[in-house]
């Protein structure tokens, strides 16, 4: 999976410098990123690098664009009419430009779980299968242990291979959102895009929730957006603050969180405003 | 409002208040019971004096035999077939179209003037008098097409009739699939049609079968298109059977057969002079109810199936 892919550059250009310990592999990278929704500049020259195999997370304060950017990732603003890209967003080890390519082709390769648990209206099985018929998958065997090794990588499994056939609505809220994850990783996303996934959920679902995370991390790359900075100091490699549109910091999670450069990060991650 | 004057908590009639606001509460409360009791028993009125009058006279030679002259050998084979073949007809021609219709204006069209000038007429079609379609039918299916005075031909102007009902209805149910439903399946990378006949579709069936049994249950008591494209009031023969023995075993011979309806044979009994022939009409006014409630309890039964199946 990991073939070729480029090593970060060692000066990025963000606001305020980076912020950086180690280079790492780049799993994609936003370069000069710009969208607008109908005439609204809703994100302004983003450059992001996305770390292969680690967790990269998008915070701020409510309305600077982070749930905007990671929906870039998958094209979700296409569904909609009056929005428009412009810069690159890149994948590699191809280097395909997703805000260029297809949508349904960047949403095969770009997997994505929503702030509220969202299963369908099918079996557990299905519900997990989805992705895979889609894809035109159609042999029982192959979709059966496709859909249990899904499971097994959401942590479900054990709690769900006796009733494969119950309707997923009968999954309490933690279990559907878990569910969803199974969904998304079930077709092998190169990338999983999380938008706000434990917004929703209780203490307890929340924890088992960010476990899993901390464990997909270290297999695939996961971007994920959360309103709680404890959550993104807990689960994520690396962090990138954004405020109006703007991506102000990026760096390692620990040293932004510690030691930000700049002083809008540094007053969010105190509390003096957001 | 001068004792509000300071804000003084101990000055406000907090008994009084609650007390006018739960007599307010029952007064409207009592009112709707009346004005839903008018409704209810007018309705029932009409039903048990129809029922009183028609059901000693149903039997099951009254819906074996043909129609007659003699009232108490007449019976209604003919028009309950009539109508149960003209009502497939409708059902075959008005759900597709309307769900693909509903679908296109909802999901696929885009939105410009044209869509809107659509959308607008289609609601305002629902509110035509079937009248109107009858004289569109004769126009143009019996005398353009030179189609007769058929099954088929009831069957289709029932059809355009009940069109925008089922259309109106279909795009209803789709707005009301939640919008996270598509995200999720879009997010898969699912293309539309896949989106819309995997996981919008079957979430939306329940409120889409609602509205295709809102617009049979109209087109089952509909008379004036049907006497207007010319159905026959006195039918002593039955149109051929759709199944044969013979391979290949399906006949579409009925589909150009005269016929008459059920609410037509209730016109005709009704305006003759004689009681017996109006007891006939009750009787036959509880059977075109009856086969309303089976299309209903159809529908019910339905809607259980798929919400057990997506459940």
């Amino acid at each position: 999976m990991n073939q070729n892919l480029p090593e970060s550059r060692t000066s990025l250009e963000t606001e305020e410098g980076e912020n950086l310990s180690k280079p790492f592999n780049l799993r994609a990278e936003v370069r000069r990123l710009n969208f607008w929704y109908g005439n609204f500049h809703a994100l302004k020259e983003i450059e992001l690098p996305i770390a292969d195999r680690h967790v990269t997370a998008l915070i701020g304060p409510s309305g600077c664009g982070k749930s905007t950017l990671l929906r870039c990732f998958n094209r979700m603003h296409d569904l909609y009419p009056g929005n428009r890209y412009g810069g690159e967003i890149r994948l590699f080890p191809d280097d395909s430009n997703l805000v260029e390519l297809d949508p349904m082709l960047v949403r095969m390769r770009v997997g994505m779980v929503f702030q509220k648990p969202n299963p369908f209206p099918k079996s557990i099985f299905e519900n997990v299968a989805s992705g895979l018929r889609i894809r035109g998958l159609r042999k029982r065997s192959l979709l059966q242990e496709r859909v249990e090794w899904a499971l097994e990588q959401a942590a479900l499994w054990d709690e769900v291979k006796d009733r494969l056939e119950a309707s997923a609505f009968e999954l309490s809220g933690g279990q559907q959102q878990r569910l969803c994850i199974a969904r998304a990783l079930a077709p092998g996303p190169e990338l999983l895009l999380l938008d706000e996934p434990t917004s929703a959920l209780d203490p307890i679902a929340t924890s088992k929730v960010e476990d899993l995370i901390c464990k997909l991390g270290k297999a695939i790359t996961v971007v994920i957006v959360t309103h709680n900075m404890h959550q993104a100091a807990r689960i994520s490699d690396f962090t990138a603050f954004m405020h109006l549109g703007h991506l102000v910091e990026f760096g390692d999670t620990g040293t932004l969180f510690t030691a930000p450069k700049s002083e809008r990060t540094s007053a969010y991650i105190t509390g003096r405003f957001g | 409002m001068t004792h509000l004057s300071g804000f003084r908590e101990e000055q406000i009639d907090y008994a009084g208040l609650i007390t006018r606001a739960k007599r307010g509460d029952l007064l409207f409360g009592l009112i709707g019971l009346v004005v839903m009791m008018i409704a209810i028993l007018t309705l029932m009125t009409l039903i048990v004096d129809l029922a009183l009058d028609g059901i000693p006279r149903l039997s099951w030679d009254f819906l074996t035999n043909f129609p007659s002259r003699r009232a108490a050998q007449a019976g209604i084979l003919s028009p309950l077939v009539g109508t149960t073949l003209v009502m497939l007809v409708t059902a075959i021609l008005a759900i597709p179209l309307g769900v693909m219709a509903g679908l296109y204006l909802e999901e696929y069209a885009p939105k410009n003037l044209l869509t809107n000038i659509i959308e607008i007429n289609v609601t305002n079609l629902a509110g035509v008098p079937s009248i109107i379609y009858g004289l569109l039918a004769l126009g143009l299916f019996v005398q353009t097409f030179g189609m007769g005075e058929t099954i088929l031909v009831a069957g289709m102007v029932l059809a355009l009739l009940i069109l925008p009902v089922v259309i109106v209805a279909t795009r209803e149910a789709i707005r009301a699939v939640p919008g996270e439903m598509r995200e999720a399946a879009f997010a898969l990378g699912a293309d539309k049609w896949q989106t819309m006949a995997f996981y919008v579709l079957p979430v939306a069936t329940p409120g889409i079968l609602t509205g295709a049994i809102v617009g049979l249950a109209r087109a089952i008591g509909e008379t004036a298109p049907i006497i207007t494209i010319g159905a026959l009031t006195f039918i002593a023969f039955l149109p051929p059977s759709p199944i044969q023995a013979e391979p290949p075993f399906l006949n579409f011979q009925w589909l150009n057969s005269p016929f008459t309806v059920m609410p037509i044979q209730m016109f005709n009994w009704v305006s003759r002079p004689q009681e017996a022939f109006h007891i006939n009409a009750a009787a036959t006014g509880i059977v075109l109810m009856g086969m309303t409630l089976l299309m209903n309890g159809l529908a019910v039964w339905l809607r259980y199936r798929i919400r057990r199946q997506v459940k």
